[in-house]
């Protein structure tokens, strides 16, 4: 703790204390001073959207990873440069995402894409949204899976039919479902068709894009249970973006907040919700609706900016209630301010230096 | 002249919706809204909240109320006269200047190729709101009352604005015409937790401020909660469980209610849920179920559950739909008891 503090106090510190320390056995993925931007170029002018600028983080091999923040703050663009999957006009500028699996290192944003295919669905996998556009439209399910596997795996025809009737039977889904077409599935059965989909070759690493957010409460609980079965039988690692609290709170071990294109807080999920510490963290919890209270809650004001041209310095400041002079100058580092909990802020950050310890309360920086 | 039934703002008696899916030569049919009855009182403005899951017939009904369907069976009537019934010029100079929509997806219902501005003046001039000369100030005096102004929003593209100011100025747009009723089809699904309260909250205003009626339809109970009056949950076509949203959400009654209420995920990690879930049933199945469509997911159930259809029983200042609330099915000892939430063994035998 010292150690985190002594950083803190050393004014300004060093980007290399932001980064997740050294490459430890228990990392799966590891992001670096990942840039990636949307950069276009139509009659003459450049167009430079900074999705994602400068986010540094380490995924612990066996935990649930949350993504949270708004819609249009970079949530899915950092999936899919985690899932080295970009193309042009997002482009990676800087930065390395590798993954660990059995000590040896592999490269995400290499550009040979032969390393990747390999280990893609095997060892990654990719749960996406919309189950709708994914599932094809024209085969039934059983020929989708055969599709699937076949693609990934050497597996016979009969082999491939039995181990998705397996399957699909271990995770409770219904003998119907093979036989049918994707349109004849209610949203939330297409979810969990897409999701044993993803998991079938157990893969260790998996990316999910807002499983449940077009689907309704009873049937997301199922999905999000499904999930957690998953994660726990086959030992996998999950990175989960939802833009929905309630569902990172049943779901995920640790939560990093983004906003605009940044990490504004990392922690563990128990602390994000209780003891957020960055201005904007505390917004979105209290603008939450709760069941058992009525009062009037406020939303924060105005609106994320626009990336392709964020404001200067802390890019939260103009919705912020706080911000101060350096705020709309300087850019606030990510440092530790508890084992295992990271904000960047100003504010967090001169309170810890002015009071030399961690700030037992967060009244502090509460919105009014 | 006022009759007994026009005193009523929007009334639904035994609506029913028949649909018929044909696959290949045969066909089958099912009841999306099955029986719905229920009320709006226009001396009182209120936010009547439908919830209920995909698949539960809510947007069917909003299509009937806005005439979109017509009924396959029952009466709805706005303010006295049946919706279905209307001719086609009164729907134009009456009855759209009454009843305005609100829809999901403010991107979808938004042509991209169009300005924003051009739908407000577009409603403007077709209700014959105001003259050109006036056309300015009526819009910018409804997109005050959403928090925009009209200086913002001239000239932008949907794709311009964010999420929430395009459903913001999709219900300014609805705001237009003056109308005693909007029908909001889960305007907030689309948007993110933090502008959802930012829609909501405004719902509040505008029930308060402009007396406008609000009938909200949604699967997010949390917002209901907040911001509604009355609810009615729906599940497969039923109208399940009817009353106050703090009584029918607080004290839910009826085992749907109950597990719908369990099911939102709350941000609390103290909060986190425990037991596993009930396996869900395939959507048809449960259509086409003989008793009460819940009893294959109801931790409740009882053998009559699985022969008769359950009526509209009273408790507690409410409706609900289940056998649980009936002393002809369980006695009077055992209604109380489940009302007051203790369920003996003997009330949930099969």
């Amino acid at each position: 703790m010292t150690n985190s503090l002594g950083v803190v106090r050393g004014e300004q510190a060093e980007p290399v204390a932001t980064k997740p320390q050294s490459t430890t056995a228990s990392h799966i993925v590891e992001v670096n001073g990942l840039k990636a931007y949307y950069m276009s170029k139509a009659f003459g002018v450049n167009r430079i959207v900074k999705a994602v600028d400068g986010i540094n983080l380490a995924v612990q091999k066996g935990e649930v990873y949350g993504i949270a923040g708004e819609s249009g703050c970079g949530k899915s663009t950092l999936l899919k440069v985690l899932l080295g999957a970009q193309q042009p006009p997002l482009t990676v500028v800087d930065g390395s995402v590798k993954y660990f699996f059995d000590g040896a290192q592999t490269a995400a944003l290499s550009p040979t894409e032969n390393s990747l295919r390999e280990i893609r669905w095997r060892e990654v996998s990719y749960i996406p949204q919309g189950s709708m556009h994914v599932l094809n439209p024209v085969r039934r399910i059983q020929d989708i899976f055969a599709d699937f596997i076949s693609a990934h795996a050497s597996v016979s025809k009969a082999q491939t039919a039995k181990m998705t009737r397996q399957y699909l039977a271990g995770l409770g889904l219904p003998e119907k479902v093979l036989s049918s077409y994707p349109h004849q599935l209610s949203g939330g059965m297409r979810q969990r068709v897409t999701i044993a989909l993803a998991t079938i070759l157990s893969p260790r690493l998996i990316f999910a894009d807002e499983p449940t957010t077009a689907l309704d409460v009873i049937v997301q609980r199922g999905v999000i249970q499904l999930l957690k079965d998953i994660q726990q039988t086959e030992g996998s690692t999950i990175v989960l973006i939802t833009h929905d609290l309630g569902v990172h709170a049943n779901l995920a071990d640790r939560v990093g907040v983004l906003y605009a294109g940044k990490l504004v807080e990392e922690a563990d999920t128990r602390t994000i919700l209780k003891e957020p510490r960055h201005p904007y963290t505390q917004y979105l919890i209290n603008s939450l609706p709760k069941l058992d209270e009525r009062s009037e809650r406020v939303s924060i004001p105005g609106r994320p900016p626009a990336l392709d041209n964020p404001p200067n310095g802390c890019r939260f400041h103009p919705r912020c209630p706080f911000v101060m002079d350096k705020c709309r100058i300087h850019d606030p580092q990510l440092l530790p301010i508890l084992p295992g909990h990271r904000v960047a802020c100003h504010l967090v950050a001169d309170h810890l230096a002015h009071n030399g310890g961690i700030p037992a309360e967060v009244s502090y920086a509460k919105p009014s | 002249m006022p009759s007994p039934v026009s005193e009523k703002l929007l009334t639904a008696e035994d609506v029913s919706k028949l649909f018929s899916i044909r696959q290949g030569f045969s066909s089958h049919s099912f009841l999306a809204v099955d029986h719905a009855s229920f009320a709006l009182d226009p001396a009182k403005p209120e936010i009547f909240t439908i919830a209920g899951e995909s698949g539960s017939g809510k947007t069917t009904l909003a299509r009937m109320i806005l005439g979109m369907e017509k009924p396959s069976g029952g009466a709805l009537t706005y303010k006295g006269r049946s919706i279905a019934d209307l001719k086609r010029s009164e729907r134009r100079s009456w009855f759209f200047k009454e009843v305005q929509p609100v829809f999901q997806d403010p991107f979808a219902a938004f042509s991209p190729l169009k300005r924003i501005d051009h739908y407000l003046y577009e409603t403007v001039f077709n209700y014959g709101i105001a003259r050109k000369s006036g056309a300015d100030s009526h819009i910018n005096q409804v997109l005050t009352e959403v928090g925009l102004s009209l200086a913002e929003v001239k000239g932008r593209y949907p794709n311009e604005l964010s999420g929430g100011q395009a459903q913001r100025v999709a219900i300014a747009r609805a705001l237009i015409t003056r109308p005693s009723l909007i029908v909001a089809d889960e305007p907030v699904s689309m948007l993110d937790a933090s502008l959802r309260m930012s829609i909501v909250n405004m719902f509040r205003r505008l029930k308060d401020e402009q007396q406008v009626s609000i009938l909200y339809i949604t699967h997010d109970l949390a917002t209901a909660y907040y911001c509604a009056d009355r609810i009615a949950i729906m599940l497969r076509g039923w109208i399940v469980e009817m009353g106050p949203v703090d009584q029918v959400l607080g004290n839910p009654l009826h085992p749907y209610t109950q597990s719908l209420k369990e099911a939102i995920p709350q941000a609390d990690p103290d909060k986190t849920w425990e037991e596993k879930p009930g396996l869900l049933a395939l959507e048809s199945d449960e259509f086409a179920r003989l008793g009460c469509k819940f009893a294959g997911r109801c931790p409740h159930v009882m053998s009559i559950c699985r022969e008769k259809v359950p009526g509209n029983y009273q408790a507690n200042g409410r409706t609900v739909k289940c056998f649980l609330y009936d002393e002809g099915a369980v006695g009077k000892d055992e209604v109380g008891r489940n009302m007051a939430g203790v369920k003996t063994p003997s009330a949930v035998t099969a």
